[in-house]
């Protein structure tokens, strides 16, 4: 089994928990370790309980694991929920003036902190959180320089004094620890890696850069506000212009209007947002001028709670806007991927002329990875696909004079080339009403049966040039294994590790992670899941909308299912007891019960 | 809103001609804003390439249609949110956003009143022909108490709004009323928000002909007064032009009410755009930049 190690910090929003975990992430990643970080936080400025689980090693990190070994409560309320599920081995460093531990497992070394004694609390408001990262760093087997450094860094627009404060209460906490605690058995490693870490918005934020965004705009909405705030933050350096509209409505209206005129535009909203940009994603098919929106999937339906993760918005996704058009969605696999895919759907965007949606969720956009700064290229391959943004262009010059160009030329692709406003020569109307060739609208006026058929067969033809564009999915692990997990999505990383542990169990287990919605490639897929023993879907949300999408697309019918819609994400035992469950015949449809009370 | 600087050669009113003739019931009012938008192109001599005529939906959002500019067919009530977003990417285009009092007022009352306060650099042009006439005629946000419709048959009950003072009190930079039975001052006023730098409003009383019968050419002639007739009146005067906004009944007010040039555009106002229209500039963001963007997550 691989060296993992796991940090779990939990208060009140407005405590501070956030800090310690960005001073942990620091440290971890310049050790040259891998990291994943969750926040399990409620719709609360100040108050209310807080979880963040930071899980770090050596190897590739996906998920949160299973396990706490080190758990820091920052008020009682955290110590009573969480201090019940830690295992032995594992510690739990609080201070013990505040908070008192009722009875822990065997095992489970209890480290109070005399904090008033190691600091001056009058001065020092959150001397306990440092104290207790000071204290967690000795016993994890790390120097005190590497502290001292993310300290000064953090504190050094406060002043000299407030980093010397900081540094010296650290100091006192780790030195605490090595005269008091126990450390653990198994010192954090150093590589030579270097790693970037982002969540999943900042990371479809800068894929969005990358790929050329010109034109950003959103309306605040968890979880996907994180991308405006980087788009917002970056907005002079990258050349962006980004705005916060009135509502959704405005924001895709808007982003379509900036997308006719030439440029890459793209959005970002969550579910209750994504309802109200349905219509606009119906223009963006029917006009032709390629968008794209990132759903930042939350707990629904309605407000639900909108500081939990969710896979529920899966069919909202492929019924949005009325009528048929071609559309393309993606799910991204993990914040990484968050990144890679926007340059790839712009491409395809651009070359079929049609909106694209990212189908992402709380888990990655506020859930934070250790990727190789590598990984994130800001040289992707641009496609723009058939453009005309000046006279000359591709096949402008043959289209001549006013009149003559037709924006929407019936062609053997479906694509026709599109001229942007501005360029001579190709002056033209688009419509959201059905149209002719040359973008002349008004409906049942100008149109009839026979045009009518032209045109949607022409869009329509687009939707075999997508099919042909994106590769299908693949089998991740041995063929002839005794279980197959199916996943879509953010799943990638926990199912992943729930497979290893179960080849590690004696029950081999392989992945067919779901990353392209639209195009599904089902025929592929029926190939791949025809030839396995146990077929099992994982997915977060209640009714198995990626089930009952598969079985509308290919008629496969899956041995069983794995749902979880209790607002919190996968864990690894989740999936490996339920498909123990499942082998043995108890279920065909297992809801895991999520053990922590966040 | 400002002009391009690209000028046609000797443009015509039959350059301007749209591709099909409009589908409106003869006699209807926006039969004279379609005339005044075309010669008011050709007065200040626009080349149609440069601009982009946007609408939404309803009788007279099919303008875009009939005439010979760039347009956009968008959806019901949005045209100003898409309009805002192509000034942004391309604001060397002149942008004209065309529609009713229904799609601008009702449904797309949100995006109205913002796109005020932003000073968006475009013309607004809405003709207002107090009653939803492509859904055959119910009640619109600017018909009158008691009017009778086929949604309110025994009147409506409710307070119609009031276009001008809506604009004043937004924040919108220009703001004019036109009457589409008086093409050579509407052309005037066309002429002057299409030059304005900033979000131009003007509201043109456009008779509905056919589910209208309370609001026709003949109410509204003895009643327009030209607010350029008086010459005491001081359109940079902004309580002056709210004064002016609520006379209602015997006497109203046409021309422009309000007018001030020294609040920025939205496209002026962001240094993201110095460098000149989004849509020429390079996709790729700079080596060094993209570095310190990934530098800071380390």
């Amino acid at each position: 089994m691989k060296q993992t190690f796991a940090i779990g910090i939990g208060g009140a929003a407005g405590q501070g928990v956030a800090t310690p975990g960005d001073i942990f992430a620091k440290i971890f990643s310049r050790r040259g370790l891998n990291l994943n970080a969750y926040n399990a936080y409620q719709s609360i400025i100040r108050g209310g309980h807080t979880f963040l689980t930071i899980r770090t090693g050596p190897e590739k990190v996906t998920n949160m694991g299973d396990r706490i070994d080190l758990l820091i409560p920052l008020n009682q309320d955290s110590m009573d929920r969480h201090l019940k599920l830690l295992t032995s081995g594992a510690a739990c460093i609080y201070n013990a003036e505040t908070i008192k531990p009722a009875s822990a497992a065997d095992g489970v070394q209890l480290c109070p902190l005399p904090v008033s004694e190691l600091a001056d609390i009058a001065r020092n408001k959150v001397a306990q959180n440092t104290l207790a990262i000071g204290a967690g760093l000795h016993m994890m087997g790390i120097g005190f320089q590497a502290l001292e450094d993310v300290l000064k860094e953090q504190f050094k627009k406060k002043g000299d004094a407030v980093v010397a404060e900081n540094v010296s209460v650290a100091r006192a906490g780790y030195d605490y620890a090595a005269a008091h605690f126990t450390a653990f058995p198994h010192p954090l490693p150093k590589t030579g890696n270097r790693y970037a870490i982002l969540s999943g918005n900042i990371a479809m934020a800068m894929g969005g850069a990358a790929a050329g965004v010109k034109f950003y705009c959103a309306y605040p909405m968890s979880p996907s506000t994180g991308v405006l705030h980087w788009m917002a933050a970056h907005a002079r350096k990258a050349g962006i212009m980004v705005r916060q509209v009135e509502d959704e409505i405005g924001v895709i209206n808007m982003a379509i209007g900036a997308a006719h005129a030439g440029v890459r535009a793209m959005c970002a909203t969550s579910g209750g947002g994504f309802a109200l940009m349905s219509e606009g994603l119906g223009m963006s098919a029917m006009i032709e001028t390629p968008v794209v929106v990132i759903n930042c999937q939350r707990a629904g339906p309605s407000t639900g709670v909108p500081t939990k993760t969710e896979q529920g918005d899966l069919w909202q996704m492929l019924g949005a806007a009325f009528g048929d058009y071609p559309r393309l969605i993606a799910a991204p696999l993990d914040i990484g991927d968050c990144f890679k895919v926007i340059p790839e759907m712009f491409n395809l965007v651009d070359r079929f002329q049609c909106p694209g949606l990212l189908l992402c969720d709380l888990l990655l956009s506020e859930g934070r990875l250790s990727v190789n700064p590598e990984d994130l290229d800001f040289n992707p391959t641009i496609d723009r696909g058939e453009l005309i943004t000046a006279e000359g262009d591709g096949e402008a010059a043959a289209s001549g004079t006013n009149g003559d160009y037709k924006r929407y030329r019936i062609t053997e692709s479906g694509i026709s080339p599109r001229a942007v406003p501005g360029v001579p020569g190709h002056v033209h109307t688009v419509a959201t009403d059905e149209h002719e060739e040359d973008g002349v609208l008004i409906s049942d006026e100008f149109t009839n049966p026979i045009k009518r058929r032209a045109m949607m067969e022409k869009r329509m033809r687009k939707v075999a040039g997508i099919e042909a564009a994106v590769s299908p999915p693949a089998l991740r692990g041995s063929r002839d294994a005794d279980v197959t997990l199916i996943g879509w999505g953010s799943t990638k990383g926990v199912i992943e590790e729930a497979c290893e542990i179960l080849n590690e169990q004696g029950i081999s287990a392989n992945q067919l992670q779901i990353r392209w919605i639209v195009p599904l490639h089902g025929e592929a897929i029926l190939k791949i899941l025809n030839n396995c023993r146990h077929t099992i879907i994982v997915e977060n949300n209640y009714s198995g909308q990626f089930a009952r999408y598969l079985r509308s697309e290919t008629s496969f019918v899956p041995n069983g299912y794995i749902r979880k819609y209790d607002g919190e994400p996968f864990m690894p035992h989740h999936i490996v007891d339920a498909v123990k469950a499942q082998l043995a015949g108890d279920t065909e449809l297992s809801v895991p019960m999520h053990e922590i009370m966040v | 809103m400002a002009t391009s600087t690209q000028r046609a050669s000797q443009l015509t009113l039959a350059d301007l001609k749209g591709k099909v003739d409009p589908d409106w019931c003869p006699g209807c009012g926006d039969f004279g804003v379609l005339a005044a938008v075309q010669k008011a192109l050709v007065e200040l001599q626009i080349a149609p390439h440069t601009v982009v005529t946007i609408s939404g939906i309803g009788c007279s959002s099919n303008f875009p249609g009939y005439v010979n500019t760039y347009g956009m067919h968008t959806l019901h009530g949005r045209a100003l949110a898409v309009a805002t977003g192509l000034k942004l990417a391309n604001h060397d285009l002149t942008v004209l956003v065309t529609g009713g009092d229904g799609d601008g007022f009702g449904i797309g009352g949100n995006h109205f009143v913002h796109s005020m306060r932003r000073n968006v650099d475009l013309l607004y042009i809405v003709m207002d022909n107090q009653i939803y006439g492509l859904t055959t005629g119910q009640t619109s946000p600017t018909s009158r108490v008691g009017m009778k419709t086929k949604s309110m048959p025994f009147g409506s009950v409710e307070a119609p709004i009031n276009p001008i003072s809506l604009a004043l009190a937004a924040g919108a930079t220009f703001v004019a009323r036109g009457f589409s039975g008086e093409q050579k001052h509407l052309t005037e006023l066309i002429k002057q928000g299409i030059k304005h730098p900033g979000f131009s409003f003007l509201d043109v009383f456009s008779p509905c002909v056919t589910y209208n019968h309370d609001n026709t050419y003949q109410w509204f002639r003895p009643r327009v007064k030209k607010l350029e007739d008086d010459s005491d009146y001081d359109s940079s005067d902004w309580k002056a032009a709210i004064e002016k906004s609520l006379l209602w009944g015997e006497e109203i007010p046409i021309g422009k009410f309000f007018e001030r040039t020294d609040v920025p555009t939205l496209h002026g106002a962001e240094p993201v755009l110095d460098e000149g229209p989004l849509v020429h500039r390079d996709l790729k963001v700079a080596p060094d930049i993209a570095r310190s963007f990934i530098e800071e997550l380390m």
